[in-house]
Order: structure tokens, then C-alpha cells, then sequence
């Protein structure tokens, strides 16, 4: 065992830190948009820093060469998203998303065109790609999605409705699970589709969220034709495609550190704060709740590690990134509740009050945390993951 | 970075498994959990005949010159298996005591003995306080024409009733600085005055009040230096905190494994209770426990073993994993229901080794403590 990173891979920490402290646009740092916060100007510096991540190899930094990544190790990717998650660096889920689930898809499923046209788009930020996977009515039940894709002479025609497509409003691709054979049983007929946002048909309707911010979607698709080579993969296993991504490195590998920077916070607010003429640090509930805080968020670092360390030795996490993703969703969402605790009433100012502490970002922490366990998989769905391919459990 | 055993490691975990299923079952330790003495000595020869005393001691006092780490294994194992008798009170809080803090003459002497299963020891620390700060320990050590005589209650004293030799620690100087003053002691079992009671608890783990009446000692047992021994008390603790983690780590898989088998057997409203989401959302919860508590554990000990700073890595494991267990054990009760209620039924062994891990060496919030100090609160 050895639990310490290696000196190239503290210099490559070091190299990524300090090209962030250049590269970080300082009006992104006064805006301080969290997760599920982007506004248009937000968007629009987010867009151009994550081109000069792209520029460096840095935003899919596990691609090949050839398709605009660095081949970076796994201990040196779980170093850089760290350091991004850490920094607070401008990306979002669905940069993830894009990278992550659709271009590792398509390398694995694609054509080589498809590659050629939309692989080394992704590496670069030329393009960012939105999930149309849930439905009204196929949420953790995905397999139960209604969205039809009908196969004609020259092209695919797509009618249904998706939900809660993340930032659908400003993607240039949607991600598309469509059915192709309602016969067949529920995992058998469907099939993945590169849509255009642009094609005619396509109807984008905004749900603000909890934050009171647009970034989730419902997208209707009316008579939608694509043309047939958009089809990923084989027709009518995209089930079984898009298990695989599900698989694929998930972001929960930089949570912890979006999480120790908040932590490190309250322990500095903590120590700067006077109540009753005592410092809050003196208080020993409060000491006792941060403790354990430290103590939570170093069990998910290190369950997170070994997503990382279990990809370096060639194997494939399954249930272990279920049990990651759950555990460090809930000691975010404990994080920013022990947080509302700590801060009280000071909690509850949003950022334009003058009285706000630290840009609100524990209040709208306490809101965005809601969505860490539901999103991409429930955590009961985690659970029933864990349960039963981690430790065999049936399932009647 | 790499988070996996190396062979040898594989190989030790192995063969403790193969040897404590063979040598050591759930009847011998309830037996042994009934006597007085609460350990067999023929599994502890055959224990030190396989090495297991000397795991960690250098080849020159008699030991195989493995580290903590591999230790850690070893202890998972143990507690994987619950292994009744003094192992951790002579290795861990004697062996390691006196390896990092002893004379070479006191290591020449005792180590290989240890190390072949001759000699049984213990530390006593705690008193009638029970807690592990400075300041609690009160009894005194009153130098006397080139002896020292001991004088008052240890309490929680682990196995002293079948040791040889006991670590005492005890105050020399009194200053305003508690931490001043501190000499450890290490005394004969039999010496005239010393009295060992044994204490009835809850896990039947064989701790004990040991009253030192005026107990004379030479000069010669003092382990380390004199009135400067509490950094060495707070580095063995640190070490018996992990130590003890680690065993809690095999006692959580094991409680874990026997819930799942149970759960995947038990048929009610004609299925396998595992296949209701309710049994298998505890067992989901019970799995990310052990595996978590896994890995904090192995990486204070392997810092322990690289004899880098530990006290944040230790604390947060003692934290963790003292609450961790305790939850696995809760959950494992839940899932067998009734007949985890009886004595007959071995998951209550399981029950009575978390609660008694959980206390000792610090709970999760004296733990906590030292994670808040360490953060800088």
C-alpha cells in the first residue's frame, strides 16, 4: 500500500494549480456561480475558459492524442479534478456529461466519421452536448422511456418528450435515448441518437430550479427528422451503451474537494467569529460538528480514490462508484446543513444582502445539495446497485 | 498510490483467515469469553509458533521484521474472526511499547520473548477517570534510595490478570504542565503489592482494576525516559487507536458477511428477505461503512508504518470507524432479528467487541477532538 502521490504527479498538482490562478476569470470569481447557478454571462466566460482547458488537453484529458486529449494517467486525472473542482474552476455538469458519457461513447460505439465529426468538438469545448435520457414518466425507471425513434426511407423521425435536459437551451447536440422497437422488451429496442438542437421540431421549455435559475429543460420533439448516420452504435442495444457510460468515470471523484474548500471555510469563519464575546472555534458542538465534517469528507476522498486507483490497475468500478457517489452526495448535503447550523441566521442572507457571509454560498450550497443524490441515479437506486452487484443480494 | 495489499500481505491475511477458521471457532471463543483467564494457551503457542508475536519486531530481537502495516492485516484478521486473548495487550501496547521506547537491554530481553510467546504483557494507563489525557494519570511513582514505589488504581487494564509484565504509567514530578512528569514503568506481575481484579464486561474482554500498594521497582524498568514518558504514552495510543481500527474493520466485514448470507436464506412472504429494498438499503449502508472504514484505517496505518506524522489520519479513523462498527453491528442485529437475541446466536459476539472497541482508546468524540485541534480549530 502506498497512500501518497508521486513526485511527478505533486509537480503536474502543482503546474494545473498555478495555471488556474492565471486562468480563472476574475469576474467569474465575483460572480461565484455555483453548481446549477449559470447565468448567460456566466455561460459565456465559462464557455471561453473551458476552450483554453480544451487548448491544453486539459478538459478530456484521458483521450486519446488523436482526438485533442493527453492519454493522463488516471492518478494525474484524479489529481486535475481535483484541483479544478477545488478552485472552482468554470465547468459544469454538463461539460461532464459531454465529456465523460458522450465522447467516450462515441470513441467506444461511434463510427469514424462520427469520431472525426464530434470527438476531437468535444476534447476542444467546441461543442457541448446535453442528456435526453429521463422522461415524465422514466426517471430511475429509465428502461421505461417512451420517446419513439421510427426509421424511414432516409432518416430516423423522433416524437416524445424529455425532461430535466440540463441546459438543453444552450447545447448544440442533445444525447438522445429513443426507442426503436416498442415490441421488443423493455431493455431491447432502444437506441442512441445524435440530435442537432437546431433541427426543426425541437421545442426547448425552461424549469427554473430550486435556485431559481434556468438550467434545466423540457424538450419536445415533433415530427423530428435526423438523418440515419446519427444513429450511435447498434440499433436497439442502446440500453446496454448506455449502461456502460453510466460506468465511465464519474465526477464524484472531485466532490471532496468542492467540499473541503467549504469546509475549510467554515473553520476559518469559525475561528474570525465572535459570539458572546467567545470565539465560535471555542465552542465545543461546533468544534465537535466541523470535526466531523473533516472526518466525512476524508472517508469520500478516499472512497473516490479508489474509483481512480481501481481504473490505474486496469479494473472496472461498478457499485464502487455507486457507493462513492453516495456517500459523498450525503456528506455534502450534512456539509451544508452543519453549515446552516454554524452560521444561524447569517445563514439564511442571500448574496446581495450586505450582512451575507461568504457570497451565501452555504445557503445556495444547502439548496444545489439537493440534487447530488438525485441526479444521474438516485441514491436509492445506488443502494439497490450496491445491494445487489456488490454484494449479491437478489432481487426477488 | 496504490490502495491494494502486496503479496505478502495476500498471503498473511490468507493463511490468518485458513488458521483462526481451523483453530479458533465461535465455540472455543465463547468458552474462552466464559473463563477467567480468556485466553488458550495452545493457540497462543501455535499463534507465536506461526510468527504472529514477532510480526513486527526486527529479526535481531527475535521477531520476522514485518511493519505496522502488516500488522494491521493481521489484527483485521483477528477481529475478522474474534480472537479471544492477550495478542493486542502484549504486541501492540507492550511489544511496540518497548521496541520504540525501550533500552537495547530491555529489548534484548523481552522482545524475543514476546516474540515466542513466553511472555504476556499489558499497558496500564487509564484509572478510575477513565480517559486518556495527561492530567488523569494520578498515580504515583516516589523515588527511594535508587527504587521507585508505586502507588495507585489502574483501571481498565486489558488481560492484566494473565500478563507477566505491566506498563505502568505513572506520575514522577508534579508541575503545572500535566503532560510533565509522566514515567512509565515496567513491573513484574507477581511483585509483592501489586493486586489484579478482574472486571465483568460487557464484552467479556477480560479487563481488570489493578491496585499498585507501594510497589517497589529498580531503576532499571523504567521503558524511555524518566518524567518525559507521556509523548511516548501519546505515540503508543495513536498506534493502538489504528490498531484497534483495524481489527473493527474485520469485525465489521464479518458481521456484514453474516447478514447478507442470512438475509439472501431467510424467506418471508415466500422470498428471500435480501431481495426487500429495505434489507438490502441496510446492507448497502453496512458495505460503504466497512469498505470506508477500510480505507481510512489503512491509510493512518500505513503512515504509522512510514513513520510519517499520523495524529489526523489516526483520529479520523478512531472517529470513523469506533462510529462505523457500531452501525454495522446495529444493522446486522436489525436483519437477523429474533435470534440475533440470544446468546446462542453469534452476531452478539460481534455487538459486545464494537461497543467495547468503540470505548476504548478514545471514542469518536475524544477523537473528534483531536481532528478539530488538528484542523487548526
Amino acid at each position: 500500500m502506498d497512500f501518497k502521490f508521486t513526485e511527478e504527479e505533486e509537480a503536474f498538482r502543482r503546474e494545473v494549480r498555478q495555471w488556474l490562478q492565471q486562468e480563472i476569470p476574475q469576474r467569474w470569481i465575483e460572480l461565484d456561480p455555483g453548481i446549477w447557478e449559470e447565468t448567460e454571462e456566466s455561460w459565456a466566460l465559462a464557455r471561453k475558459f473551458q476552450r483554453r482547458l480544451g487548448q491544453r488537453g486539459w478538459l478530456a484529458p484521458a483521450y486519446p492524442k488523436e482526438y485533442g486529449g493527453l492519454e493522463l494517467s488516471h492518478m494525474k486525472r484524479l489529481v486535475l479534478a481535483e484541483e479544478l473542482a477545488y478552485s472552482r474552476a468554470p465547468l459544469s455538469i454538463e461539460v461532464e456529461v459531454t465529456v465523460n458519457w458522450v465522447g467516450s461513447s462515441i470513441m467506444l460505439f461511434g463510427t469514424e466519421k462520427q469520431k472525426k465529426d464530434y470527438v476531437t468538438g468535444v476534447a476542444k469545448a467546441d461543442m457541448i452536448f446535453c442528456l435526453g435520457y429521463s422522461e415524465p414518466n422514466a426517471g430511475s425507471d429509465l428502461a421505461s422511456l417512451q420517446t419513439r425513434a421510427v426509421e424511414v426511407s432516409d432518416a430516423y423521425v423522433i416524437n416524445g418528450q424529455k425532461t430535466w435536459c440540463s441546459y438543453g437551451h444552450l447545447a448544440d447536440y442533445c444525447w438522445l435515448a429513443a426507442r426503436t422497437d416498442p415490441d421488443a422488451s423493455r431493455h431491447e429496442g432502444i437506441s442512441i441518437f445524435i440530435v442537432d438542437m437546431k433541427t426543426p421540431g425541437i421545442t426547448v421549455r425552461p424549469l427554473i430550479n430550486i435556485l431559481n435559475s434556468h438550467s434545466f429543460n423540457e424538450v419536445f420533439f415533433d415530427d423530428v427528422r435526423i438523418p440515419k448516420e446519427n444513429l450511435v452504435g447498434q440499433k436497439n442495444k442502446g440500453w446496454y451503451q448506455l449502461m456502460i457510460a453510466l460506468d465511465f468515470e464519474r465526477s464524484s471523484i472531485g466532490y471532496a474537494a468542492t467540499n473541503q474548500r467549504i469546509i475549510e471555510e467554515l473553520i476559518k469563519y469559525a475561528k474570525e467569529t465572535t459570539r458572546n464575546g467567545e470565539p465560535l472555534a471555542n465552542d465545543l458542538l461546533i468544534r465537535n460538528e466541523l470535526a466531523q465534517l473533516v472526518v466525512e469528507n476524508e472517508v469520500a476522498r478516499m472512497m473516490a480514490y479508489r474509483i481512480a486507483w481501481m481504473f490505474s490497475k486496469g479494473l472496472h468500478p461498478s457499485y464502487e462508484s455507486s457507493m462513492s457517489m453516495v456517500f459523498v452526495s450525503e456528506v455534502m448535503r450534512r456539509t451544508a446543513n452543519a453549515g446552516m447550523r454554524i452560521l444561524g441566521h447569517y445563514g439564511e442572507l442571500d448574496r446581495d444582502s450586505k450582512w451575507a457571509v461568504a457570497n451565501a454560498r452555504i445557503m445556495r450550497m444547502c439548496l444545489s445539495s439537493l440534487s447530488i443524490g438525485v441526479g444521474g441515479g438516485s441514491n436509492e437506486i445506488q443502494r439497490n446497485i450496491i445491494a445487489m452487484r456488490g454484494l449479491g443480494l437478489p432481487r426477488k | 498510490m496504490d490502495l491494494g495489499l502486496n503479496e505478502e500481505q495476500e498471503m498473511l491475511r490468507q493463511s490468518a483467515r485458513e488458521f483462526l477458521r481451523r483453530e479458533c471457532p465461535k465455540q472455543l471463543v465463547r468458552r474462552l469469553d466464559e473463563s477467567a483467564e480468556g485466553y488458550s494457551s495452545e493457540l497462543w503457542h501455535r499463534m507465536a509458533g506461526l510468527g504472529w508475536t514477532g510480526l513486527v519486531f526486527p529479526e535481531e530481537y527475535g521477531g520476522s521484521g514485518h511493519n505496522f502495516l502488516d500488522l494491521a492485516v493481521l489484527l483485521e484478521e483477528m477481529g475478522y474472526n474474534i480472537v479471544p486473548g492477550p495478542f493486542f495487550s502484549t504486541v501492540v501496547l507492550g511489544g511496540l511499547t518497548i521496541l520504540t521506547a525501550g533500552s537495547e537491554e530491555q529489548k534484548m530481553e523481552f522482545l524475543p520473548q514476546i516474540a515466542r510467546g513466553e511472555t504476556i504483557l499489558t499497558l496500564a494507563l487509564t484509572e478510575p477517570s477513565a480517559s486518556y489525557d495527561a492530567a488523569s494519570v494520578k498515580s504515583e511513582a516516589i523515588a527511594r534510595n535508587g527504587k521507585y514505589v508505586i502507588k495507585g488504581t489502574k483501571l481498565f487494564v486489558l488481560n492484566a490478570s494473565v500478563a507477566d509484565y505491566i506498563l505502568c504509567v505513572a506520575r514522577t514530578r508534579k508541575t503545572k504542565n500535566p503532560e510533565d512528569g509522566i514515567t512509565v514503568f515496567l513491573v513484574d506481575a507477581r511483585s509483592p503489592g501489586l493486586k489484579c481484579t478482574l472486571l465483568k464486561t460487557l464484552a467479556r474482554d477480560k479487563q481488570c482494576e489493578v491496585v499498585f500498594d507501594n510497589v517497589t521497582v529498580s531503576e532499571k524498568s523504567v521503558v524511555g525516559r524518566r518524567d518525559e514518558g507521556w509523548p511516548m504514552v501519546k505515540d503508543i495510543l495513536q498506534k493502538a487507536a489504528v490498531a484497534k481500527c483495524a481489527e473493527m474493520v474485520g469485525g465489521a466485514q464479518a458481521a456484514l458477511d453474516m447478514a447478507v448470507n442470512y438475509a439472501k436464506e431467510r424467506v418471508q412472504f415466500g422470498r428471500p428477505i435480501g431481495s426487500f429494498q429495505a434489507i438490502q438499503h441496510y446492507c448497502a449502508n453496512m458495505a460503504m461503512d466497512v469498505s470506508s472504514s477500510r480505507f481510512v484505517t489503512y491509510k493512518a496505518a500505513w503512515r504509522v508504518s512510514e513513520g510519517l506524522p499520523a495524529a489526523l489520519d489516526a483520529a479520523v479513523a478512531k472517529a470513523w470507524v469506533s462510529e462505523a462498527y457500531g452501525r454495522v453491528a446495529l444493522s446486522a442485529h436489525q436483519i437477523f432479528g429474533a435470534i440475533g437475541f440470544t446468546m446462542d446466536h453469534d452476531i452478539n459476539l460481534y455487538y459486545r467487541q464494537a461497543k467495547a472497541a468503540e470505548i476504548i482508546f478514545g471514542g469518536a468524540d475524544f477523537h473528534r477532538a483531536v481532528v478539530a485541534h488538528e484542523s487548526g480549530l
